[in-house]
């Protein structure tokens, strides 16, 4: 295992020998100490990596992350794991806000609460927060899916698209063309394996569906026209 | 972009520390504002009945003593007052409606940077590190202070236009954000009796909160009634003579991170600028929610 104290070297250091895996792997397993909230830690990441971080980080932890699995051992500053590809990112404590923003891919886990915005334009990442997530979360979800086992802020998942998302706790509201929808079987077992891969012991059974209407002014093939 | 930074102690035997506790999370938020930097800090109270105002004059070698002669000659009151780089501190045995207007009169070429009790402001144009030389700020004593560190987008880098501003007396607010509606309100205000000095969106702010505080709002009430009023971005921070608050908009963009031990609370725009305080690895620490108003108030 590689160790590297930020307090001795510099994110961009961290981050190019992080890069340098991407050749040859030499080294997978790798360890930051004293990160002391700063920005772009284990951004860009494109190989299969365990990367553990010591503490808090700042903004964009570990986005844009490709196959590697970065463990965030305190809170996140904004848009941790944003446009996310592959791997997973794990973070021990809350999330600033924006957090999964834009990712393709992966899993996102955040064990505390997740800010504003949570999953916000998500294209197909997987976000499970095992508390609550702030006002606008999901919003213009495309794909993937967001587990919520707390309470969810106002206005979840507005202008929806084909976003899956689960809530065990309350809804403060819903944003537009956002619905409760039916929990059938196969739901059922789509939240089970997200939250066995989140490794979260929750009951499935607990949670509400939520997902698009379908009844925005995209949805609509009479528009189809205008172009 | 603007960095904001805040510090009340909860516990006293720590005010001795506050400028040196304090100064390495004012130098932290230099990328969020390098331009200029200010500060105000409360502690080393006068008597009731008597004002401390920090006042500026550009010249270094203004002759302060001359002015305090003056003021002790022709009000007849006492004062005491130390300089401090091209501010001073006068402490005046009277009211500050006594002391505001005479040196209106006669003193026309001076700044208030501010007038109160407590409070002590202190802003210059530079990086931080150098105001906190200038200012020797590590070795400030006091029950809380707030920063402010600024990358001017809406007028010019000068002095004047740095923050933090006070409108009323003990009161200081830092702000990073905009506001929206602030022509109207300060028109408002100012038919009310709240005087500004710029044209600055976050001292109509601090004007809000000065002309509710008069009206007889506790700060909580204040800020309650400034999340109705207000439009715009902001994450606050608010200092009064006894109390400290957090609050931020209910779209809550911009950033804020607070924490708390037994001995303190502190909030920064970035969780960098806390890194330095004893006992956070242990503290508390979290974002605060959009429109949710944190005080904490000292017992009189």
């Amino acid at each position: 295992m590689k160790t590297i104290d930020l307090q001795k070297h510099t994110v961009r250091d961290l981050n190019q020998a992080l890069h340098d895996q991407v050749e040859e792997c030499t080294i997978r397993e790798w360890e930051v100490l004293e990160p002391k909230g700063q920005h772009n830690i284990a951004c860009g990441l494109d190989q299969n990596l365990s990367v553990d971080i010591k503490g808090h980080a700042g903004y964009f932890c570990a986005g844009m992350n490709k196959k590697a699995h970065v463990t965030i051992f305190g809170n996140a500053g904004q848009g941790v794991a944003e446009n996310m590809m592959s791997g997973t990112v794990r973070v021990k404590g809350d999330a600033s806000q924006a957090a999964g923003a834009t990712a393709h891919g992966g899993l996102l886990v955040i064990e505390g609460n997740a800010g504003a915005r949570c999953g916000i334009s998500m294209k197909g990442v997987d976000i499970v927060v095992k508390g609550n997530v702030g006002h606008m979360s999901c919003f213009m979800g495309q794909a993937g899916s967001l587990v919520v086992c707390g309470d969810a802020g106002d206005a979840l998942g507005d202008s929806l698209y084909e976003t899956h998302i689960y809530v065990k706790g309350s809804v403060k509201s819903l944003g537009a063309d956002c619905i409760e929808k039916e929990m059938r079987a196969e739901h059922i077992d789509e939240l089970t394996d997200l939250l066995n891969r989140a490794g979260v012991e929750e009951d499935p059974k607990a949670f509400k569906r939520y997902g698009s209407a379908r009844q925005l002014y995209n949805f609509k093939v009479d528009n189809a026209s205008a172009y | 972009m603007c960095g904001i930074v805040g510090l009340y102690l909860k516990n006293k035997a720590l005010e001795s520390q506050l400028g040196a506790l304090f100064t390495p999370m004012l130098i932290a938020m230099t990328d969020r504002g390098p331009d200029s930097a200010g500060f105000a800090i409360y502690g080393d109270e006068v008597a009731d009945g008597s004002t401390k105002l920090t006042l500026r004059h550009p010249d270094e070698n203004y002759d302060w003593d001359c002015l305090a002669s003056a003021i002790k000659d022709d009000l007849g009151v006492t004062v005491e007052w130390f300089k401090n780089s091209k501010v001073a501190v006068f402490k005046v045995g009277a009211e500050v409606d006594v002391v505001q207007p005479y040196l209106a009169e006669n003193a026309a070429d001076i700044l208030i940077l501010s007038a109160g009790q407590s409070i002590e402001i202190l802003k210059e144009v530079g990086l931080p590190k150098n105001i906190a030389e200038t200012f020797n700020l590590a070795s400030m004593k006091g029950s809380h202070i707030i920063g402010h560190t600024r990358m001017a987008t809406e007028s010019a880098v000068t002095m004047e236009g740095s923050h933090p501003f006070s409108t009323g007396q003990d009161l200081c607010l830092v702000h990073n954000g905009s506001l929206s509606n602030h022509n109207r309100l300060r028109e408002e205000l100012k038919r009310e009796g709240v005087t500004f000095q710029t044209e600055n969106d976050s001292e109509v702010a601090a004007g809000y909160l000065t002309n509710r505080l008069r009206k007889g709002d506790t700060l909580n009430e204040a800020l309650t009634n400034a999340l109705k009023d207000l439009d715009g971005f902001f994450t606050f921070t608010i200092g009064t003579r006894d109390g400290f608050a957090v609050v931020r908009d209910p779209i809550a963009c911009k950033p804020a991170v607070m924490a708390e031990t037994d001995d303190y609370v502190a909030m920064a725009s970035e969780y960098q600028a806390l890194t330095t305080l004893p006992g956070i690895e242990n503290a508390k620490v979290w974002e605060p929610e959009p429109e949710t108003i944190y005080v904490w108030e000292r017992d009189q």
